[in-house]
């Protein structure tokens, strides 16, 4: 992203309003198009901005859509914390369905213990929407976010496998959304996919979105790794000959423990943040999650399997 | 600094040229000269240059997203790019520009405020120009633009320049679409991309960029008469809001203000706004393409796909549309099978009546039917849905002048329609 040239501007603006109304109108189009729509709530900041928009969306009704957690239970706990909040903030209903079910169930097996959890929550959610018979899914996917994602529709179909077949997407002309499906057909939702991450940064700070206090700068006990600050925890552990250090870092994203890791970072205060992003010349996904970086097209491929 | 970029709506710009025309260098290029390419994607441009012992980056490993396609070696499906200049944010529809896939032009040009065309200036305009252009002249986008690229392979030749740009010229004038601005280019050498061509001094007009940044918008909707599909009603039922009742729905042209007089159709049922909300926000006036939520003086039955208009400046209502449907599906049209039609926020029964005539997708020029529209083809229709529908002419307003059609048997999106008028 070239923000270089980019100030925070108030909320009336018609940047901002255009993408918000156009959130607004994906979002009650799903509320009407659906019988039981989730809305995927990861804790993140994406997720965070979906729920707010839902909120502004159906006021004064409250929101219509149950917001579901896939929890891997390798979450950092602020994560937890703030998806309890935000659920009481919002007066939302929430379920959450943990990956351990899974494996106790046998549907998901991991090759090692300490391994990334983060492409089994396919399994989970899929789980999930089964049981709870949910026949759509609103996600804070963003088309910026990498080059998989340019082609995604915003209403996305996944075959009963959950799969996104990227050549037999249906054709998506105007806003007109075609909301029917097939059986054992699901619907993937992103009413956020025209924002990218500056327009995601510079919402939450002119409407004043909650976010977990991971995105903003703290101390924290962490390791070089190859250029990746990765962050010690009981899931992480130093490995020998390893020294840790005490740095000043944020998270730009939440998820796994195992393979989300922090950037340096001074910025404590939503100002400051902003700025950051604004000079940011790493792509998000790029700087923060190992299990991406191991090959390019390892998003399309968990895509493929099912996670959003 | 400067914050009047964000202050505009956004840009949506479609692209499109034949494969090999070098759209996902300009796009590329575009990206890497507003400095938009991240520092680790940055990176693996140079690291592929010097495995490959190139001295140009490959702009296409920027934009080259599926795996299925980077297999074959060409991009199959509309993806879309976003990038900021000085002046605006833009949205790209990267239009892929191998033949069969018309469909997805359409899909990129159905949103798009503007429509940049490539030509190889070696091989000047071709079928797929033709065709570009007379997709952008069918769905309205307001800005066309033909990039001529490879300039630095013709030498930087005025005279191939100037020939290709008036046969543009003059096949836009026979499509009845005013004369779309030519800019000659090198999208690999960068010239008139971002930055101004020292090698082609004859060209006397702005690059690409500029031309881009200085588009209109979406701000000719405020002019139009006001139009709201109703996407819900809103009915909390809670002790707070007890008696509350709200329309939802985006504003899709035109403005609104409390007090105003509103007329509500098909049923063309009139009252007054009593109320403006955005969340919780309540506001005076409201105007395109604001999402809001609004409470009025009477208690109507309105639902949802019903649509709030200005009622001196009303929409049609009718039973039956006269249209143009640019087919998608790999079935053709079954004149004796009933299909879906989204317009709107209502979903109506429909059947085709009538295939009146195709047009030819690179004159728009009408030819016979012979009872067949099948993948990639434009054909007038005759609609009847199985309600009343209000709807304005394409060209007067995209947003209630247009719909899909949808298969009810597979739940396929099979067409894109354009709304010619009421029929008889
Ligand atoms: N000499 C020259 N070659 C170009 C230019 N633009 C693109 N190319 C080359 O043309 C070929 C096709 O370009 P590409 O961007 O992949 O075309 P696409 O199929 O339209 O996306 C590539 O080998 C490019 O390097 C240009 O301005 N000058």
């Amino acid at each position: 992203m070239n923000m270089n040239n980019v100030a925070p501007i108030p909320a009336q603006d018609l940047a901002f309003r255009s993408i918000e109304s156009e959130a607004i109108h994906i979002l009650r189009e799903t509320a009407a198009e659906f019988r039981n729509a989730a809305l995927l709530f990861s804790g993140g900041k994406d997720s965070a901005v979906i729920v707010h928009l839902a909120s502004k969306a159906f006021w004064p009704s409250p929101i219509p859509f149950p917001l579901l957690h896939i929890d891997t239970e390798h979450n950092f706990p602020e994560v937890i914390a703030f998806r309890d909040d935000t659920a009481k903030r919002y007066g939302a209903r929430l379920s959450v369905r943990s990956l351990e079910g899974s494996i106790e169930r046998g549907t998901v097996v991991l090759g090692r213990e300490d391994e990334s959890r983060n492409p089994h929550q396919a399994v989970t959610l899929l789980e999930a929407i089964e049981e709870m018979k949910f026949d759509a899914c609103i996600g804070g996917a963003r088309r910026d976010e990498e080059k998989a994602r340019a082609k995604e529709r915003v209403f996305s179909v996944r075959n009963e496998f959950g799969q996104w077949e990227p050549r037999s997407q249906r054709p998506e002309l105007w806003d007109l959304y075609n909301g029917r499906l097939s059986k054992g057909e699901n619907m993937r939702v992103f009413p956020i996919s025209n924002w990218t991450e500056a327009d995601v940064w510079r919402y939450i700070a002119a409407e004043n979105i909650h976010l977990p206090s991971l995105y903003f700068a703290h101390e924290r006990e962490v390791v070089e790794r190859s250029g990746v600050l990765v962050p010690i925890t009981p899931l992480t552990p130093l490995k020998p000959r390893e020294k840790p250090e005490m740095r000043s870092v944020r998270f730009r994203t939440v998820g796994d423990i195992t393979c989300t890791c922090p950037v340096a970072s001074t910025a404590r205060t939503m100002d400051e943040i902003l700025e950051e992003v604004i000079a940011a010349r790493v792509s998000e996904r790029g700087a923060t999650r190992l299990d991406d970086q191991a090959s390019d097209s390892a998003m399309e491929e968990r895509k493929r399997a099912g996670y959003f | 600094m400067s914050d009047t970029n964000f202050l505009r709506a956004p840009l949506r710009v479609t692209t499109a040229g034949s494969v090999d025309d070098g759209k996902s260098t300009l796009i590329g290029r575009l990206l890497y000269d507003l400095d938009a390419v991240p520092i680790d994607q940055r990176q693996a441009l140079e690291r592929d240059m010097e495995r490959k012992g190139r001295t140009i980056p490959d702009f296409a490993l920027l934009t080259d997203g599926l795996l299925a396609e980077r297999e074959q070696g060409i991009t199959v499906d509309v993806a879309y790019r976003y990038f900021a200049s000085t002046k605006r944010k833009f949205i790209i529809a990267d239009v892929p520009g191998h033949e069969q896939y018309t469909r997805n032009m359409a899909t990129g040009a159905s949103r798009a405020d503007a429509a940049v065309t490539l030509i190889d200036a070696r091989r000047g305009v071709t079928v797929q120009t033709r065709r570009h252009l007379c997709i952008s002249a069918l769905l309205r986008v307001r800005t066309q633009i033909i990039a001529v690229n490879k300039m630095d392979l013709i030498g930087h030749d005025l005279r191939r320049f100037a020939a290709i740009r008036d046969e543009v010229a003059d096949f836009s004038q026979r499509l009845g679409r005013p004369i779309p601005t030519a800019v000659p280019i090198s999208a690999l050498a960068g010239e008139n991309v971002v930055h101004k061509s020292d090698q082609m001094q004859w060209y006397d007009g702005p690059p690409l960029l500029d031309l881009l940044d200085s588009a209109p918008g979406e701000s000719f909707r405020l002019e139009l008469p006001l139009r709201m599909p109703v996407q819900g009603v809103n009915r909390p039922q809670t002790t707070e809001h007890h008696d509350f009742r709200g329309y939802m729905g985006r504003i899709e042209s035109g403005a609104m203000e409390v007090g105003q007089k509103i007329s509500i159709y098909p049923a063309g049922l009139t009252t007054t706004i009593t109320g403006i909300y955005v969340g919780s926000t309540q506001l005076q006036r409201a105007d395109a393409p604001t999402s809001v939520t609004i409470t009025v003086a009477d208690e109507l039955d309105v639902t949802r796909g019903d649509l709030i208009g200005d009622p001196a400046n009303p929409p049609q209502v009718a039973r039956k549309l006269a249209a143009d449907l640019i087919w998608l599906d790999r079935a053709p049209l079954d004149l004796r099978r009933p299909y879906l039609i989204k317009h709107g926020a209502r979903t109506h029964q429909a059947k085709v009546e009538t295939l009146d005539h195709l047009l030819d997708i690179t004159t728009l020029a009408e030819i016979e039917a012979e009872g067949q529209l099948a993948t990639n083809e434009i054909g007038r229709v005759a609609l009847r849905l199985g309600t009343d529908v209000s709807f304005d002419t394409y060209e007067a307003n995209r947003a209630t002048g247009a719909l899909v059609m949808i298969d009810p048997a597979t739940n396929a999106t099979v067409a894109g329609g354009i709304i010619r008028g009421a029929s008889a």
